[in-house]
């Protein structure tokens, strides 16, 4: 059966998805990628679905899943480069995928990931730092 | 659901035609109509004179040559495509090189900027110049005259009905089109700043405009890979629960693209009528002006803005 | 003009037919990628053409989850000088018992996120469903080309 390739790169997970997804692709996806977040203990999850041109709620339903899943084990979820015309399909079918963070492309999700584990780092060894005027 | 073949649909609109017909259905006596065909010179003549001694001719926009011309077209249509029979019958074949050359005038002429009053005379002083020279024929037999003016003036306002109802059509053409050109030029995305990009809006935000506007931005989002967006709304001049709807919509499909969108430019009436229709944007970053707003960006972007100490001599 | 011909083109006319049968999950790609063909021959924008498509997933999806599949219209329709896609999906499922209910946001019978029906209704322009208990669904959608 097909599988969606899951690469790693560091701390991190890159699932680029080029293929429009069915169910049962996207269920393996989903328990692929779970399972590999624990076993490589990443620390960050990055979703890119620039190839993708539909999003509907069964496939909102997966990133979201997904997101929630790696959340519990302890590593973010960066969607990246979601398609103009699907944002806007998503966000009128109703579904703002919550909980789930997007940037733009795969170099502003990697910095975004990074800047997230950095926060959570510097959280826990000095908190006056991060802000200055 | 039961879908209507097409045949079936092209059966339902020929009967549809036939009983239209039946309510038109009135026979012109042979007589009339062909004293009409021989006397077209002369109602040409007439008209001409109607229509050149009319208050409201438009001389700025139509040269009598023209006029004329224009005229002779539609008379020479009105008597030489039709048969005895077919004079009463709008839905007749014969009736298309009329109506066509009718609507063609009147469209032509709302695009001019003529008057509806004005497009109507067209019409209107035809039917006079019919009239006229069918009581100079049949002046005697009153009873006669009277049915074969009725048959007239029939004939000549379903002709003036079509010239209205065409002339609307080239009015609504005109704002359509200049509707699709107003969507057009008022949405530009701005530049402002590497990876910042504005976008005023100015006028009503609806609907149509909200979904160009939200393309467009999107589209640039992606195009110059800026992360923030700066939508400014000092120019529209209110915001209702339904404008607030495509704001909210328009920030959050920004957000699901991963850049960020600040609205600015709220005036505190603004404020005010938000408030009090409870439309909640507590999820939205709001600027009072643009210039809050970018210095937001720049601060986000961990970028500065520093007056250069004066400069050594 | 004439009058009967205004009405004339108030019509909704159907230019193509072609229908789809849908019985396995991997028709729902196969079905899409249909409909994406015909948006594209009518010139429909893209942002339309994902919202049709998403749409007509959305759709197919109910049709497979509640009624092991069922048939597809694709219809390739016009009204004067627009151009649309019109979408007929007809099972013969258990049948919807309250159509209000059921196109009412946050409601759902399945394990989905109940925004079916009518997050599909906001992404097209004209939506119609029927349904009766016992006998099955049938749901029309259509989306103009600049609609």
């Amino acid at each position: 059966m097909d599988r969606i390739p899951i690469l790693r790169m560091g701390s991190f997970l890159l699932v680029t998805i080029q293929v429009d997804l069915y169910d049962r692709l996207a269920l393996t996806l989903e328990a692929d990628l779970v399972q590999m977040v624990n076993k490589t203990n990443a620390k960050g999850v990055l979703i890119d679905i620039s190839a993708v041109s539909i999003v509907d709620s069964f496939m909102g339903r997966i990133i979201g899943n997904i997101a929630s899943m790696s959340k519990i084990l302890d590593a973010e979820t960066v969607v990246v480069g979601m398609q103009p015309a699907v944002a806007i399909t998503l966000i009128e079918l109703g579904l703002p995928l919550k909980g789930v963070h997007t940037a733009l492309d795969v170099e502003k999700g990697m910095n975004l990931l990074k800047s997230m584990i950095d926060e959570v780092v510097e959280e826990d060894l000095d908190e006056d730092d991060s802000v200055s005027e | 659901m039961k879908t209507l073949s097409i045949f079936r649909r092209k059966t339902l609109i020929v009967k549809f035609i036939q009983d239209r017909n039946l309510a038109y259905q009135f026979t012109m006596s042979l007589n009339s109509y062909k004293l009409l065909q021989n006397k077209k010179k002369n109602i040409l003549e007439k008209w001409m004179n109607n229509q050149l001694s009319d208050e409201g001719l438009r001389e700025d926009l139509i040269s009598n040559e023209e006029l004329r011309y224009q005229s002779e077209e539609l008379i020479d249509a009105l008597v030489s495509n039709l048969s005895g029979e077919s004079f009463s019958d709008l839905m007749s074949e014969e009736w298309n090189s009329v109506i066509e050359i009718l609507s063609g005038i009147s469209i032509t002429r709302a695009r001019q900027g003529f008057s509806p009053r004005e497009t109507g005379n067209f019409v209107f002083t035809l039917k006079e110049a019919l009239l006229n020279v069918l009581q100079e024929e049949i002046g005697e037999d009153s009873k006669l005259l009277f049915e074969e003016s009725m048959k007239i003036t029939r004939l000549m306002d379903n002709l003036s009905v079509i010239t209205f109802e065409t002339f609307i059509k080239g009015r609504e053409e005109v704002i359509l089109r200049q509707t699709d050109e107003i969507t057009e030029i008022s949405t530009p995305v701005i530049r402002v700043w590497d990876g910042i990009l504005a976008l005023p809006i100015i006028g009503t935000l609806d609907s149509a405009r909200t979904q160009v506007v939200m393309e467009n931005l999107l589209q640039e989002i992606v195009d110059t890979g800026s992360s923030i967006a700066i939508l400014d709304i000092s120019g529209v001049p209110a915001v209702d629960s339904l404008v607030a709807q495509h704001l909210i919509k328009t920030v959050s499909a920004t957000r699901l693209m991963g850049a960020e969108c600040i609205i600015s430019g709220i005036r505190p009436e603004i404020a005010q009528t938000v408030v009090h229709l409870g439309i909640d944007l507590s999820n939205i970053i709001t600027k009072a002006s643009l210039a809050s707003a970018l210095a937001y960006a720049f601060k986000t972007m961990r970028l500065e803005v520093r007056k250069i100490n004066s400069v050594q001599k | 003009m004439k009058s009967w011909r205004k009405t004339w083109t108030k019509m909704i006319l159907s230019l193509s037919k072609d229908p789809v049968k849908i019985v396995r999950e991997q028709d729902v790609i196969l079905f899409r990628n249909r409909v994406k063909e015909m948006a594209v021959k009518i010139k429909m924008g893209l942002v339309n053409q994902t919202r049709l498509i998403t749409a007509a997933s959305e759709l197919v999806r109910n049709m497979l989850r509640y009624a092991d599949g069922g048939n597809c219209l694709i219809e390739v329709v016009s009204r004067g000088r627009d151009n649309g896609i019109r979408l007929t999906f007809t099972d013969q499922g258990p049948g919807i018992a309250d159509i209000d209910l059921a196109m009412k946001d946050g409601y759902s019978t399945g394990k989905s996120l109940g925004l079916g029906l009518p997050g599909t209704k906001r992404l097209v322009n004209e939506f119609n469903i029927k349904s009766k208990v016992g006998e099955g669904t049938v749901v029309t959608i259509i989306k103009w080309a600049n609609g």
